[in-house]
């Protein structure tokens, strides 16, 4: 069977580590965005910044693995900042109220200019 | 009956399905394995059968999110429709059969189409299982003030549809009813604010 949609990128750019997601995150892919998500935190980098731009769909598992993630970069006084949802995903932190509770930018150079 | 494929190849160490197409009613049934429907079922013009395997899911959704958009639902409560029946399949594998992922799982949805042009379409969506019954009391969103992984699910059901009810199978298994009437007409779909931008913190 196929192991999901998900093709993950992953990059340093200066005290950030960008992580770029790509194709459908949802039950199957969850368990892998969670890996990579982990690989950016043991980076130990000031934020770690999370581009959605090409994730075309995700579900609450899927929103599941941010919120983690989240806490992780609380907890290691550290940021986690997510950018270029598309309506539909953005829609989905707003219909769980996570919309405020994220860090969220249009695009990556925005989130790695952030204050 | 006016037709019945039978897809032959193997997905998950089984058959890939059966579609019938039931000349009398003009009702579609795709089937995976050998199923029989329960009364709650009997209304579905579309029926789908399939195993408790995550691959499943897209295809589902992909299914859902088309029939909405052909009965004159707005684009992004598509999208949301599909969504909240992946959640609910999602649910019914990970917490109802614990991860198994050849166990049965059926779908019925059945539409109400306004060909007026009025846009008073409606859809109402059965999913059905055999898994471990739970008081359907107990299935609920969790306090979303309480920020952490996992319990979502059923919030988002509740929030896209305008009515999402749990209730036991007779014989074992659980069921849930799902309703949505075409938001264009007033009822609810949870679109984001207008101008509320993806900027914070």
């Amino acid at each position: 069977m196929a192991d999901g949609t998900l093709q993950v990128g992953f990059e340093t750019q200066g005290s950030a580590v960008v992580v770029t997601p790509q194709g459908e995150i949802g039950y199957s892919e969850a368990t892998v965005f969670r890996t990579w998500l982990r690989k950016a935190h043991d980076a130990k980098t000031p934020r770690v910044v999370v581009d959605l731009a090409k994730v075309d769909y995700m579900n609450t598992p899927g929103v599941a693995t941010l919120v983690e993630s989240l806490q992780i970069t609380k907890k290691a006084k550290s940021r986690l900042i997510l950018c270029g949802m598309n309506e539909k995903v953005f829609a989905i932190f707003k219909i769980a109220r996570l919309d405020t509770v994220f860090e969220i930018t249009p695009t990556v150079a925005e989130a790695i200019a952030k204050p | 009956m006016g037709a019945a494929v039978r897809a032959g190849g193997t997905a998950a160490g089984g058959v890939v399905g059966t579609i019938r197409y039931h000349q009398a009613t003009g009702a579609v049934t795709v089937s995976q394995g050998h199923a029989t429907h329960s009364a709650a079922m009997q209304d579905a013009q579309i029926r789908v059968d399939l195993l408790s395997h995550p691959t499943y899911i897209g295809g589902v959704r992909e299914l859902v999110s088309s029939i909405c958009r052909r009965i004159g639902f707005p684009e992004l409560c598509c999208g949301q429709m599909a969504l909240a029946v992946d959640e609910a399949l999602c649910n019914v594998m990970k917490h109802g059969y614990e991860g198994r992922e050849d166990q049965p799982i059926s779908i019925g949805i059945q539409i109400h189409e306004d060909r007026s042009g009025a846009g008073h379409s409606s859809i109402r969506i059965v999913i059905e299982d055999q898994a471990k019954q739970v008081d359907p009391k107990s299935i609920c969103g969790r306090d979303l003030q309480d920020v952490r992984p996992g319990g979502l699910g059923v919030h988002m059901i509740r929030e896209i549809m305008d009515e999402a009810v749990y209730e036991k199978r007779e014989g074992g298994g659980m069921r849930l009813i799902m309703t949505k009437n075409n938001p264009s007409q007033g009822a609810s779909c949870r679109l984001p604010d207008a101008g509320g931008g993806q900027t914070n913190g």
